[in-house]
């Protein structure tokens, strides 16, 4: 982030926050900074240049689906570590490390009016930590034997085993990997709880928080519950794999030989596994939430419907996901009256999450909606989680899971919920915070076009994907070969859906076009284009410089929803505009339960 | 699992407990005007760094909670041959419980200023955790030395892991106390180092308790005090 109009210590000696960092050189101000804005950017776009790799190896399968031969460099072995890759990645270095580490650190000091996290220095070292596990993770690339090809779930045995491809050292890199993430995000994840919780601004109460901010702030507690597990889990099959322990690995005769583990529970990996992955869903979830209400409630200039059954929502579904892990493993032979117990729980966060959709439903309803392309990525995620979520009822339940369990159907509803839902919420928080990071605007016609190109495309994709599923067509499989259960429009379909792959992927390179065109080009647009309430949008410069705020930080004297208050001058009043809001006739409730 | 679900009953309970203190019921949206009670970051640091080392603490519990819970199921199946103890362990132990009287007797020293009193009870908490650390090292090399081999028996296996991962967090305490002692010997006196040693002693009366609940994993009582439980229940 370049800002050309302030000189680089304008501000260093103003504040009165005498422990506030401040950068002496080049180096400490872009590279090894402690300004959660920079490192918010640094994460973010570490995030999405390996965010594309993992979009080139989707490419690849659905080449490999759909024309089985064509590209010959794709083996089983590569097949199964672009499947991998593919998914952690998108997974956890891109999806939570963006929402968290990106969004997280840019706009939780800017929305509570704080100047920073509350350690600047601890947050550097997440992001560098994180940028040590991407080039450990990219480097299995570059090993003998090249990387895992396990999966992104890893299960034991088969990860470590030796005709799994990577077994050499791409498994162990992929392990230390995810140990250095957990790591770095543990940092990170420290300064966005303690700075929700202690560095708000003067009047920012718990409940005058963006919902932004609560999706965030509950999805890093989970997170920091959470990661632990899967942190045990890889230093468990570190030890399995280097040290040749039994914590996972049964015995087992390889090739004639009988391998030195013996009596380990393969189920015990899943357990631990499950239990970090099921909360990572609503980890990655969460946040979307909060930023899909603020979107809305911005673009339809409408007060959010239910402000405080979507804080409770949020956290009824934060304490839910913790009790659901097992529905992951409905086909690993588990009791099943334990499969009946976590199909209830795994239909009862249904609830939380419909009081959401009804929420921003209402929220739409009446308002005076701008179809920009925030809002447009925001009706989008809506329709999208509300398709991948009915799949998921079908999924939760024990009977109907275990049949659809190893096809495609799967992979539609989890690419559907967790992938391309989130996704869009990302582009829409990237359209609708590029102009506060960069002080412009993003093309709009560009914006259009990766918007009903990603839109249309992404559902052209994976609702086809749902009747390969119901048809019986297995996840996984490198090639299908001639299977009689198979019809032949089976094959149409999969060239079908990845001709759509192709034109979707290249839909995102006009957005990173626009993305880096828009930095110099782009329309410049002042500190506040969408005429918004929160303290983001209050900055006395755009973008924000170091320490955010200027001289004194600002004061907030109402919640983040007053848009198109009744009698107000202008249709938004920002956070931190003293006074009360007018009276008037039309809203008598308004005035009943006002307390003094 | 019982125990990663009590840990997480408890912690559920505390953020419950926590939340029901936060007016989640008040309506933001008819409230105008400034409303105190936020905390005051830029007066005082302090509060901050205090939570920040309770979520801390939260995290390592729950790694170790999770790493309880895998030890009880990985327990159930059979092959499990548990080891003898190393004597060493005691001697550890102590060393260990001294470090963190060493801390709170050096918290007393900040209250009382006494910079002489402060530095010695640094120096002495620093020393017994670096002899706790190399007690366990020698339990380790003693256990080796008899044949219980990493890979030998999930019992051994949990066994270096878990005080593996113990000894790498009283290590990362370590650093935090050596920190504090630079402080003690510089010119900012005893008071710029009175947060610091407050936080180290309540992260070492913490890793304290990990370790009492390690060692009766290791040393078979917890074991005993399960199957006296699902007796009961029985």
């Amino acid at each position: 982030m370049v800002d050309a109009t302030h000189g680089p210590d304008a501000h260093a000696a103003e504040f009165p926050d005498v422990e506030l960092y401040h950068p002496r050189s080049w180096w400490t101000r872009y590279v090894f900074s402690q300004d959660a804005k920079v490192i918010a950017i640094q994460y973010a776009s570490t995030a999405l240049a390996i965010g594309m790799l993992a979009l080139v190896l989707s490419w690849l399968m659905r080449m490999q689906l759909a024309f089985p031969g064509f590209l010959t460099f794709i083996d089983a072995a590569a097949y199964y570590q672009f499947i991998t890759m593919h998914g952690m990645i998108m997974v956890i270095y891109l999806i939570t490390a963006l929402f968290l580490g990106g969004f997280g650190n840019y706009l939780i000091p800017l929305m509570l009016g704080a100047r920073d996290m509350v350690f600047p220095y601890v947050n550097m070292l997440s992001y560098w930590t994180y940028l040590l596990a991407v080039l450990v993770l990219v480097a299995s690339w570059f090993t003998p034997g090249g990387p895992t090809g396990a999966g992104w779930t890893l299960y034991p045995p088969q990860a470590i085993l030796s005709n799994t491809p990577g077994q050499e050292s791409g498994i162990v890199l992929m392990l230390v990997s995810l140990i250095l993430f957990v790591i770095g995000f543990t940092m990170g994840g420290l300064n966005y709880i303690v700075t929700v919780l202690q560095g708000r601004t003067r009047g920012m109460t718990l409940m005058r928080m963006p919902l932004t901010v609560w999706g965030i702030f509950i999805a890093t507690v989970m997170a920091m519950l959470a990661f632990p597990a899967l942190f045990v889990a890889c230093v468990m099959m570190l030890f399995d794999k280097l040290l040749g322990t039994s914590f996972f690995m049964p015995a087992l005769v390889e090739m004639g030989e009988l391998l030195p583990h013996d009596g380990g529970s393969p189920i015990l990996f899943q357990h631990l596994f499950w239990f970090f992955g099921h909360p990572e869903v609503y980890i990655v979830a969460l946040p979307a939430f909060g930023i899909v209400s603020d979107l809305i409630s911005t673009h339809a200039r409408k007060n959010i419907f239910g402000y405080r059954m979507m804080v409770w929502a949020i956290v009824i579904i934060g304490a839910l996901s913790f009790v659901v892990w097992a529905h992951h493993m409905y086909v690993s032979g588990m009791n099943p009256y334990f499969g009946f117990f976590f199909a209830v729980t795994t239909l009862i966060i249904a609830v939380p999450t419909a009081i959401k959709v009804y929420n921003w439903v209402l929220t739409l309803w009446r308002g005076d909606i701008h179809l920009n392309p925030p809002m447009l990525f925001a009706l989008a995620f809506i329709v999208t989680f509300v398709n991948g979520g009915l799949t998921g009822l079908f999924l939760g339940n024990v009977v109907v899971d275990v049949p659809l369990s190893d096809t495609m159907f799967v992979v539609a509803h989890f690419h559907m919920v967790m992938g391309v839902a989130p996704i869009l919420v990302i582009f829409g928080a990237i359209y609708h915070w590029y102009p506060k990071i960069t002080g412009r605007m993003l093309d709009n016609t560009m914006a259009h076009l990766h918007f009903w190109v990603t839109f249309l495309g992404a559902y052209l994709i994976f609702f086809p994907m749902h009747y390969l599923g119901i048809m019986g067509v297995p996840r996984r499989y490198f090639e299908s070969g001639d299977i009689s259960f198979q019809p032949p429009s089976a094959h149409d379909l999969n060239i079908f859906i990845t001709v759509m792959a192709l034109i979707v992927g290249a839909a995102q390179l006009v957005f990173v076009f626009n993305l880096i065109w828009s930095i110099r080009h782009g329309k410049p647009s002042g500190g506040n284009p969408w005429r918004a309430t929160t303290l983001e949008w209050q900055t006395p410069e755009t973008p924000p410089v170091h320490g955010n705020f200027g001289r004194e930080l600002p004061v907030v004297y109402r919640w983040a929803y007053d848009y198109s208050v009744p009698g107000a001058a202008e249709d938004f009043i920002p956070q931190n505009q003293p006074g009360t809001n007018p009276p008037h006739s039309e809203a008598p409730r308004k005035r009943k339960g006002t307390k003094p | 699992m019982s125990v990663v679900v009590m840990f997480f009953a408890i912690i559920a309970g505390l953020a419950g407990w926590w939340l029901a203190r936060q007016r989640l019921t008040v309506k933001p949206w008819l409230e105008q005007g400034v409303i105190e009670g936020v905390p005051d970051f830029a007066a005082s640091r302090d509060p901050a760094k205090r939570v920040g080392l309770g979520f801390l603490l939260a995290v390592i519990g729950s790694l170790f909670a999770l790493l309880t819970g895998a030890y009880f199921m990985r327990r159930e199946l059979g092959d499990w041959q548990p080891l003898p103890v190393p004597p060493i362990l005691w001697f550890n132990t102590a060393m260990l419980l001294a470090s963190s009287i060493a801390l709170e007797w050096t918290q007393r020293a900040v209250r009382q200023r006494n910079q002489t009193q402060l530095r010695f009870g640094l120096v002495a908490a620093g020393l017994f955790a670096i002899t706790f650390l190399a007690g366990q090292l020698f339990a380790w090399s003693e256990l080796a030395a008899s044949g219980y081999l990493v890979d030998g028996n999930p019992a051994n296996s949990f066994f270096y892991l878990v005080t593996g991962l113990h000894g790498l967090h009283i290590l990362g305490g370590l650093v935090a106390l050596g920190w504090a002692g630079i402080k003690a010997w510089g010119r900012g006196g005893v008071d710029s180092v009175r947060l610091n040693v407050e936080l180290c002693a309540t992260y070492w009366l913490f890793m304290l308790f990990v370790w009492m609940v390690l060692l009766s994993l290791l040393a078979g009582w917890a074991s005993d005090f399960v199957a006296f439980c699902q007796q009961l229940l029985s």
